[in-house]
């Protein structure tokens, strides 16, 4: 940080244009104060200028984001017309009602405009410069290329926003970090389609009740619905209760609705916004964000006490009407935990969209399931006539125990179903990810603190080109990247310094992405097995 | 018969017959009555043509000696329901095609336990041609793989199946089996050791209907049982074996099976009598309990098959056994028909007495080797037990000579093992009045003379069973009354008897029935002897010649025109050369051959003997052949079906019997 401090000081130092240029934008911000992509698309380098000159901001930001969703009430009357309209951010940062309407696209665009002349401008300056002084250091040179890659990041962030504003449901889908949440809207229209409808809904939800959990669900825009961990372990979950004899009555029912035992996290963070399958998780990310999440009291788990006065247990319904899990049917069987629910939901009533890669036959609608089959498919051996291939014995043995008609096939040589190289698997595995994965790396810079994110990152950056090739856009922006030097972001380290707890909302998304792009190279390689 | 000759004088040569006024249900009915004999209805059907034909139509049974001729005796036999390979050694594919062809649906029941060479093809072309197929036999086929019991899994009406020794089967293919033949009834797995709880499991899954399932020596577990239990009309239970079975796999065994009564678990030296106690106190029903070689009988045991109130048989050979044990079931059992304790040690006089006392029904009682028993439970046994039908004995050798005389009492007694004891004369002649006695064993029993014997060969005219093997004060005045008195005689063991002639062998040929006759060591034996036998004893199917040094060539000249049905013969230490061994070679049926130390016998005339002889199965040869005769000759006869067995023995002289009899104690002890 200080290093970059100190060429942003000398630059500003030796370049007075630049100068100039900068505080000749800062006005152009009260201009359009309402637009809150002006800020939060400044270039990292303007971070700390920025955060210093706007404290009173910046704390009340930190006071709005951090609290309002944890704590039930709702602390400030202008957020809660704001996540309405789930611009909730914006609002935030700008402390500003602001609805969405044509106007506030128009000022986008002028906005645009007026950031693409000044990037011109200082081009033209640069180019001037550089015909007249030949010896400039090396140093400013970077410095300036520097700040067009980030002026020029901040303008594709602000027109992919814009752009992404104009669909219908993405606004929805913007939570409380607005910047990444645009980004995510924008990248995954597929997914927006599919939780577009939710998220109105527990906007609403979370305005009244606030309740955490709630807010979370609904900005899995789009977020990575493989959290490994989490779906090994809940696997058999949903079995293990068959057992459970609860009298009815004896448990408290919930049902969840389907759009949101669809959305793939359940807890977010309410600075960055990065979504988090369970709740510890989210709580070792927050102690990124500032000392004040690293107490006890913060650490500690958050519902103890809640679940101590009320005796009363829960259990869920699978929303499916019909369905032995629903709590309608005759013979309701509860699931026990929301993992159980989503598992349930998944693999009874949603198609199964992940097709194994090596035999092609296999589908799974949990991609856990995709991956535990992964590991032995090719290797089953153990094969009933109905063609079912098993990789234990045993399970076979249950399985013609269980159908009529359905007896042991006897191979007479080794025929084994067809296996493609594995290298073609993993690719395939990616592809299938990819849409769920990417925001991961929008979300993933900012949890630098602490919170193991290689596990998530895992698995989805084998192939980066194809899981950005949905929207052009954003490969150019990444190709574009490795074009411009990099010497402020080398250190892999130092990105992170960057986001200072509170922060981080202004943090450019280009920057953002950048750092991701480094960490994700870094976790690439630990996930070079 | 008048009146056949009167029906003959009223047919003057036209060609037609008087018999073809019988009907055909006449003489169906005729041969129906035609039991056990095959030479019987060889007899009938020659005849005439039409009764050649009736019988052809008549048979339901056949037993070929070659595969070869399948394909015309199946043309000539079109009702064949059962057909027995067992002494066809060398069955393809091809033939069982042959058989699937000929027979089709009219084939029930097909024995391959002695058979090799055939496949899973064959087996496929059986099951798949012969629907109505309830009964296969596919003990000792080693060679079978999961294919071939996949393909057994197409008959689909298979009711009563054998795999013993199968040892390439595994769970796969009994998983086939299981799946394909929900009609299994009877189901043997013996030694099917690729077989485990997955396969067993899914048997008891699919073949509800199975009365019979033996699993010896199967590595199952507690995963299978319940499943196993859980067959509603299994009756018989073996669980020889089976080391993976303990008592917490029984313990934790919720379902009992209600329809269980014969239960075997010898040889699991993991079952204690807990185990046992969870078994019994779920299957009530049981009748029959084998628990041999497994843990001692004590007084929890006893308890525990106290539950068993319709328990009527208990095997406990080789089990430790205690005083308190015995009592106990002298105690409790409502009525005892059988009961084992051979080789059991800790078996008193005690124990026994009281038990013996209580348990007056017995039927069955085996001692064998109680070596601590002395009168005192012969008194009891012979008191109480006066029902006793079958006594065995063998080897109680502190029974002393005058308790013999108490077996007497018995009269029921019709099997009776005295090997290895004291008894004498006087013994023997009290044991002569059981008049029902069909079996007498008197092995080693050295105080035995003619005159007990020409006792028993008075009175037990229905003996069927003799064994006087190294009883050296038997001469031929006793077996000359009991080759005059025992007409039904089918087995007698005079070897090392050695003062037997040719005069016990001439009156042993008036036992039309005798199929086995072992004279091991009778020196005295010769040509005239045998070819009585020979001509009288037209069923002799087992004869042990070994030693009889006088025997030679001539005889087996005799033998082999006589005696068709020989199907073993042991011919060493005789004076037969190659002569005598070619000629056994018209012996159609002839099977086994041991040709140890036979002087006479060349290279050259072995082999001739051996490539005429087409039915062999197995021979015992000395090693010193193994090189002398070409390689290639052997690769064929194995081909055939034949298995060479090698041995490198010296030359033994003969010992003494009583001289014999103290060595055998001396390596005893």
């Amino acid at each position: 940080m200080d290093p970059k401090e100190n060429t942003w000081t000398k630059s500003l130092s030796s370049e007075n244009e630049l100068l100039k240029n900068i505080s000749s934008r800062h006005p152009s911000f009260t201009n359009f104060n309402s637009q809150q992509p002006q800020e939060k698309w400044e270039d990292p380098s303007m971070l700390n200028y920025s955060s210093r000159t706007v404290p009173p901001i910046q704390e009340f930001k930190q006071h709005s984001e951090t609290q309002s969703p944890l704590s039930s009430k709702p602390n400030d009357q202008t957020k809660v017309p704001d996540q309405e309209d789930g611009h909730m951010t914006e609002a935030v940062q700008t402390d500003k009602i602001q609805d969405w309407d044509p106007r506030a696209m128009l000022s986008n665009l002028s906005f645009l405009e007026q950031k693409i002349h000044q990037l011109q401008d200082l081009v033209h300056l640069i180019v001037g410069r550089r015909g007249q002084v030949l010896g400039q250091p090396d140093e400013l040179v970077a410095q300036q290329q520097q700040l067009i890659t980030a002026d020029l990041t901040s303008i594709i962030v602000q027109l992919i926003s814009t752009a992404g504003s104009l669909l219908p449901s993405v606004k929805h889908t913007l939570s409380s970090t607005a910047p990444i949440g645009q980004l995510g809207g924008v990248l995954l229209p597929s997914m927006v389609g599919l939780n577009g409808g939710v998220q109105v809904q527990n906007n609403g939800g979370s305005k009244v009740s606030d309740q955490s959990n709630q807010i979370d669900l609904t900005g899995g825009c789009g977020n990575e619905q493989n959290y490994s961990i989490d779906e090994h372990e809940s696997k058999d979950d949903e079995d293990a209760d068959e057992g459970e004899n609860l009298p009815p009555g004896s448990y408290e029912i919930l049902q969840l609705e389907k759009e949101e035992i669809l959305a793939p996290h359940t807890h977010f963070c309410t600075i960055c916004g990065k979504g988090f399958k369970r709740d510890a998780n989210l709580r070792m990310h927050m102690r990124g964000h500032g000392d004040e999440y690293k107490t006890p009291a913060a650490l500690a788990k958050p519902n103890k006490e809640s679940s101590s006065e009320t005796m009363l247990i829960k259990r869920y319904s699978c929303p499916y009407a019909g369905c032995k899990r629903n709590k309608d049917h005759k013979k309701f069987q509860p699931l026990k935990t929301i993992l159980c629910v989503k598992n349930h939901y998944k693999r009874t009533h949603c198609d199964k969209s992940y097709t194994c890669s090596r035999c092609n036959a296999k589908k799974f609608s949990v991609i856990a399931d995709l991956k535990t089959h992964e590991k032995h498919c090719g290797k089953d051996k153990w094969l009933c006539s109905c063609g079912t291939t098993f990789s234990r014995k045993d399970k076979l043995f249950g399985h013609i125990a269980l159908f009529q008609g359905h007896t042991p096939a006897i191979p007479l040589d080794d025929t084994k179903c067809p296996s493609g190289p594995p290298e073609r698997g993993e690719g395939n595995e990616a592809i299938n990810k990819v849409r769920s994965i990417n925001f991961n790396f929008g979300s993933n810079a900012p949890s630098g603190s602490g919170v193991p994110t290689t596990t998530e990152v895992k698995g989805s950056i084998e192939d980066p080109s194809s899981y950005f090739s949905p929207l052009n856009f954003e490969t150019c922006n990444f190709g574009g990247f490795h074009e411009f030097p990099r010497p402020p972001f080398e250190d892999s380290e130092s990105p992170f310094s960057f986001f200072i707890p509170g922060s981080s909302n202004y943090t450019v998304a280009g920057s953002c992405n950048y750092t991701q792009k480094s960490g994700a190279e870094s976790s690439s390689n630990d996930n070079l097995e | 018969m008048k009146k056949l000759r009167l029906c003959q004088g009223l047919n003057i040569g036209d060609g037609f017959s008087q018999f073809d006024l019988l009907s055909e249900e006449i003489l169906f009915l005729i041969l129906d009555f035609l039991g056990t004999n095959p030479l019987d209805k060889k007899s009938f059907s020659l005849v005439c043509k039409s009764f050649h034909a009736i019988e052809a139509r008549h048979r339901r049974t056949l037993k070929p000696l070659r595969s070869e001729h399948l394909p015309r005796i199946l043309a000539r036999y079109p009702n064949v329901t059962h057909m027995d390979l067992s002494l066809c050694p060398r069955v393809t594919d091809s033939a069982l095609g042959v058989i699937a062809g000929a027979c089709g649906s009219t084939l029930r029941s097909a024995d391959l336990s002695r058979s090799k060479f055939f496949t899973g093809a064959g087996l496929l072309s059986l099951a798949v041609r012969c629907e109505n197929l309830v009964e296969l036999d596919l003990s000792n086929a080693t060679e079978l793989r999961d294919g071939a019991a996949a393909a057994v899994a197409e008959a689909k009406n298979l009711e009563r199946l054998w795999m013993g020794r199968c040892k390439l089967v595994t769970d796969m293919g009994v998983g086939c089996i299981a799946v394909g033949c929900r009609k299994l009834r009877l189901l043997s797995l013996k030694w099917c050791v690729g077989v485990g709880d997955l396969g067993v499991g899914l048997v008891a899954v699919k073949c509800k209907d199975i009365r019979t399932l033996d699993l010896s020596y199967l590595p199952i577990t507690d995963k299978c049982l319940p499943s196993i239990l859980n067959l509603q009309y299994l009756e018989d239970l073996v669980l020889e074996g089976c080391f993976g079975i303990d008592d917490n796999c029984l313990a934790v065994l919720k379902h009992g099976c209600k329809s269980l009564k014969k239960l075997d678990m010898s040889s699991c030296q993991q079952i204690t009598h807990v185990g046992l106690s969870s078994v019994f106190s779920r299957t009530r029903c049981l009748e029959q309990v084998t628990f041999a070689y497994g843990s001692s009988v004590t007084l929890d045991l006893a308890d525990s098959l106290n539950k068993l109130s319709k328990l009527q048989a208990i095997g406990l050979d080789g089990c430790p056994v205690t005083c308190g044990g015995l009592r106990a079931i002298g105690d409790w059992c409502v009525s005892l028909r059988g009961l084992s304790l051979s080789k059991c040690f800790g078996v008193t006089d005690e124990g026994l007495s009281y038990l013996v006392r209580k348990q007056k029904d017995l039927r069955k009682l085996d001692i064998t080797c109680c070596r601590n028993i002395t009168d005192v439970s012969i008194s009891h046994i012979t008191s109480s037990c006066m029902a006793l039908s079958s006594l065995r004995m063998e080897s109680c050798t502190l029974v002393p000579r005058e308790a013999f005389i108490l077996i007497g009492r018995c009269h029921s007694l019709e099997e009776l093992d005295l090997t290895d004891n004291e008894i004498d004369d006087e013994g023997l002649k009290s044991i002569s009045t059981c008049y029902k006695l069909s079996s007498l064993k008197l092995g080693l029993c050295l105080n035995i003379t003619d005159e007990g014997l020409a006792r028993v060969g008075m009175c037990c005219i229905g003996l069927k069973e003799l064994d006087l093997y190294r009883c050296p004060g038997i001469t031929d005045a006793g077996l000359l009354a009991i080759g005059r008195g025992c007409p039904g005689l089918e087995m007698i063991n005079i070897s090392y008897c050695e003062e037997v002639t040719d005069n016990s062998f001439m009156s042993f040929s008036k036992c039309s029935k005798l199929s086995t006759i072992e004279s091991r060591g009778c020196p005295l034996i010769t040509y005239f002897g045998l070819a009585a036998i020979a001509a009288g004893c037209k069923q002799l199917t087992k004869l042990d010649i070994k030693k009889c040094y006088k025997i030679d060539d001539s005889a087996m000249i005799s033998l082999a025109h006589s005696s068709q049905n020989l199907k073993m013969i042991n011919l060493s230490y005789s004076s037969v050369t190659d002569v005598g061994l070619v000629s056994l070679a018209s012996i159609s049926c002839l099977q086994s051959l041991t040709i140890l130390h036979l002087k006479g016998l060349t290279p050259s005339g072995l082999a001739a003997a051996l490539l005429a002889c087409g039915g062999l199965t197995k021979v015992k040869l000395h090693a010193s052949f193994k090189s002398s005769l070409p390689r290639p000759l052997f690769q064929h006869l194995e081909a055939r079906g034949c298995v060479f067995q090698w041995r490198d023995k010296e030359f033994q002289a003969e010992l003494d019997p009583k001289c014999w009899k103290l060595r055998l104690e001396d390596m005893v002890r």
